[in-house]
């Protein structure tokens, strides 16, 4: 099809001082703070509803495996690392360093999948499902949603490494651009976790 | 103009290896002016759909009991019992009609349609700032409104709990529930997309020299609706999300403790609080009102300001008036649910900024009415529609106001007043607008003008009949008589008196009818022998009418286009024209 130009697609705009796609992340990022922050909001009248720790709810380290979930913390916080690594690496053109941090990302991000599914397996094995209380509808609900934002920027990410060299030759500014988006999402993927860490299983 | 072509085809010729295939152009396109008219066509499609849906409760709130005819054996024994519809079915018709008519029908003409074809033309961008969402925004629409009517096809048949959809019942309920929940999913992520390329296109792609403060007021309405959808739509989506665990996995959000149907306890653990699903609910649909009608006041502020040759009177009021408008309609949701009993203080706090809300709103009607002041007014169609909906709005607007008041809205909840109230602020107000924005820009997307002496037979009958419709409703409302009846009050004392209302209110649903049939004929004619007009035919300002109509392919614009003045420079003293375009650089 007939190729147009977009103007500011990959360079920044002189008034703003972002390029599109960066205004778009934010404001994507913004839908989603009113998307989690409605989650949060739901957790907290249901809870206070049930008539706090003493009532209905029980306390989350009863039930779920803290160990577990601290550990994907770690997880999660070194994947932010690494994904902000890789686009530093791309910024001083270093592209074997932006594979290898990028693959990390990636490894991290699966890893973290993986102990969220041995923790639901235990959870299931143990006859604890989403019908059996409002907690563990609220805990599945939470974290099962939380895993769909992992799983779609897994998606993201394994594009871009894959396609990761056509597209650098390309244009490498873009590429670096999209790298930077998709980073942004990552790190908000992440800081929704540290909320969600406490707020399900400490407090 | 010719040369203009010139130049394209020889653009076209150059990249003749690879010509676009049909289906690339017209269906899967990521032009934002095809895309606009895609949106265009399906939402009014889909606003006959629901408008169908609504003749044939009309016929059983007028004539209870008797046959539908014609129709009466269309629909089979599952939602009809010897031609008269059953209560179920009934029940359908009102959920979906409320659902298609406000998520698929107005919103997607009003944002998806006008939004999509004006906002890049008006800032004087080639397209939207990204072109594949868009495409993507549409197909979601299109699969949600295919989902949505899908369901009717169910062996259950579709929702049936009301467009709010409000548990215990949506969540207890059988069939096309969860089909809507799927449906409202992709719509709303549909508006996320769009929403997002709209802000963005406003706010990075505008011309050199457009300023902010030089943006047509359509830009800055349709900007304010596009925060309102980004922000206000989430909340909903995570309902839908619980309502559909509620439902599918037996989870209890919604599903309070102890609920008893039918003599027996639900096998639901409870813990749930129905009322969580109001303020999700009520969180994005306030806003939605507001997304319903600011694209409206925006279509009237252009065509006003064209058919007066004025500058539209206090633009800048307009446009502080339209941002306080959107950040208050996100503090006022619960005003919709007085009766729950949340408790005086919330609702004392929820009336206070029910009434705030209501002064921008009357500020906008101000500035548009002092704008008609001393001009020699052109009457043509799209003014007449734009000129109704003043009025119109206003009566919406206005009948809102003792629904804001608990101490009112305990008599007036829930009945038919509250049915009058919200149509007149939609239909006589924002849908007069958009019919309004149909006759005034159709030149610019076919290149000829719709007849305008079908448009005036399209004009008055429409008034008309919506009138008929809504305004004998306030005083069914006023008399008591709950909304969403099958019967539409027979059996009820209070309403005996006001029963004769509900047949006025269908035989004026034909006239309404009927009166659409010209503007549907008239839409269809003109594409083939509309009279031919130049590229500004309305001799208008903004940048839409500075290229092509229609506009030439991909791109919009022959070479970049510079702003040099402000939205709204008509009858400029000295200037050779009584418009002075905004890329002009002499007048």
């Amino acid at each position: 099809m007939a190729e147009i130009e977009i103007p500011y697609n990959s360079t920044n705009h002189p008034d703003t001082g972002v390029y599109n796609a960066k205004l778009g992340i934010w404001l994507f990022l913004a839908s989603e703070v009113l998307f989690f922050g409605a989650l949060f909001s739901s957790y907290i009248l249901l809870r206070v509803g049930a008539g706090g720790t003493a009532g209905d709810w029980p306390l989350g380290a009863d039930l779920l495996n803290v160990p577990l979930a601290t550990f994907n913390t770690v997880v999660l916080i070194s994947s932010s690392m690494t994904m902000v690594m890789s686009w530093a690496s791309l910024k001083s053109g270093n592209f074997d360093a932006f594979q290898r941090y990028f693959g990390a990302t990636i490894g991290l991000a699966l890893l973290f999948l993986l102990v969220k599914g041995l923790e639901y397996y235990a959870e299931i094995f143990h006859q604890r499902y989403p019908s059996t209380s409002t907690f563990l509808a609220t805990y599945y609900t939470m974290t099962g949603i939380h895993a769909l934002h992992i799983i779609f920027g897994v998606a993201v990410n394994a594009y871009h490494f894959v396609s990761a060299k056509r597209l650098y030759a390309e244009e490498p500014e873009r590429f670096t651009n999209r790298i930077e988006v998709a980073g942004l999402y990552w790190h908000f993927v992440d800081l929704v976790w540290i909320f969600l860490f406490p707020v399900l299983y400490l407090l | 103009m010719g040369e203009l072509q010139a130049t394209h085809a020889a653009a076209h010729e150059a990249h003749g290896d690879h010509a676009e295939s049909f289906i690339r152009k017209y269906v899967f396109s990521t032009d934002h002016k095809v895309i606009g008219v895609q949106y265009g066509v399906t939402a009014l499609v889909f606003l006959a759909v629901g408008f169908f849906l609504v003749l044939l409760m009309r016929w059983q709130l007028a004539y209870p009991e008797q046959p539908m005819p014609l129709l009466g054996g269309l629909f089979g024994n599952r939602m009809t019992d010897a031609g008269v519809m059953t209560p179920e079915f009934y029940n359908q018709l009102g959920a979906m009609h409320g659902t298609i008519m406000v998520f698929l029908g107005v919103v997607p003409l009003a944002v998806g349609a006008f939004g999509n074809y004006l906002v890049p033309l008006q800032v004087g961008a080639p397209d939207m700032a990204f072109p594949k969402l868009n495409m993507a925004s549409y197909w979601l629409y299109f699969l949600g409104g295919i989902i949505m009517l899908a369901s009717f096809f169910l062996p259950e048949g579709s929702a049936r709990s009301g467009w709010t959809s409000y548990p215990p019942l949506a969540v207890l309920e059988p069939g096309g529930q969860t089909w809507w929940l799927i449906g409202m999913v992709l719509l709303i992520n549909s508006s996320l997309l769009g929403s997002v390329n709209i802000i963005v296109t406003i706010v990075q792609l505008r011309a050199p020299g457009l300023q902010f403060m030089r943006l047509p007021f359509l830009v800055w309405a349709q900007l304010v609706t596009s925060f309102l959808l980004l922000l206000a739509f989430p909340p909903l989506e995570v309902a839908g999300f619980m309502q559909l665990l509620d439902r599918v996995a037996g989870t209890s959000f919604f599903m309070p403790t102890g609920l008893v149907v039918d003599g027996q306890a639900v096998a639901f653990s409870g813990g749930g609080n129905a009322l969580l699903w109001q303020h999700l609910f009520w969180f994005l649909a306030h806003p939605e009102v507001y997304v319903l009608i600011l694209p409206a006041m925006g279509i009237v502020g252009e065509i006003v300001a064209n058919n007066t040759r004025k500058p539209l009177w206090g633009y800048k009021t307009l446009i502080y008036s339209v941002l306080f408008l959107g950040g208050m309609s996100f503090i006022v949701w619960a005003h919709h649910m007085f009766l729950t009993g949340m408790g005086t203080a919330i609702s004392t706090f929820f009336q206070l900024t029910t009434m705030i809300i209501s002064v921008p709103s009357i500020i906008i009607l101000t500035v548009l009415i002092i704008s008609l002041w001393g001009a020699s007014i052109r009457f043509s169609t799209p003014m007449l529609f734009a000129l109704a909906f003043i009025p119109m709005f206003g009566i919406g607007g206005l009948t809102g106001l003792p629904l804001g008041l608990s101490v009112a809205d305990i008599h007036l909840h829930d009945t038919y007043y509250v049915i009058g109230h919200f149509h007149f602020v939609v239909a006589p107000g924002t849908l007069m607008a958009l019919f309004a924005g149909i006759y005034y820009w159709y030149p610019k997307v076919t290149g000829r003008r719709m007849n305008d002496t079908l448009g005036r037979w399209h004009f008055w009958p429409t008034l008309i009949g919506l009138n008929g419709v809504f305004l004998p409703m306030f005083l069914v409302g006023m008399a008591g008589v709950s909304r969403r009846l099958y019967d539409g009050g027979t059996t009820y004392a209070h309403a005996q008196d006001v029963l004769w209302l509900n047949e006025v209110s269908t035989v004026a649903s034909w006239l309404l009818a009927a009166a659409q049939v010209v503007f549907v004929i008239n839409f269809f004619l003109s594409l083939r022998n509309g009279k031919k007009v130049e590229d500004n035919p309305w001799q208008a300002t903004t940048l839409e009418w500075a290229t092509t109509s229609p506009p030439l392919g991909h791109g919009n614009f022959a070479s970049p286009v510079t702003v040099h003045r402000g939205p709204y420079e008509y009858s400029v003293p000295e200037a050779s024209n009584d418009f002075s375009p905004q890329h002009q650089e002499s007048t």
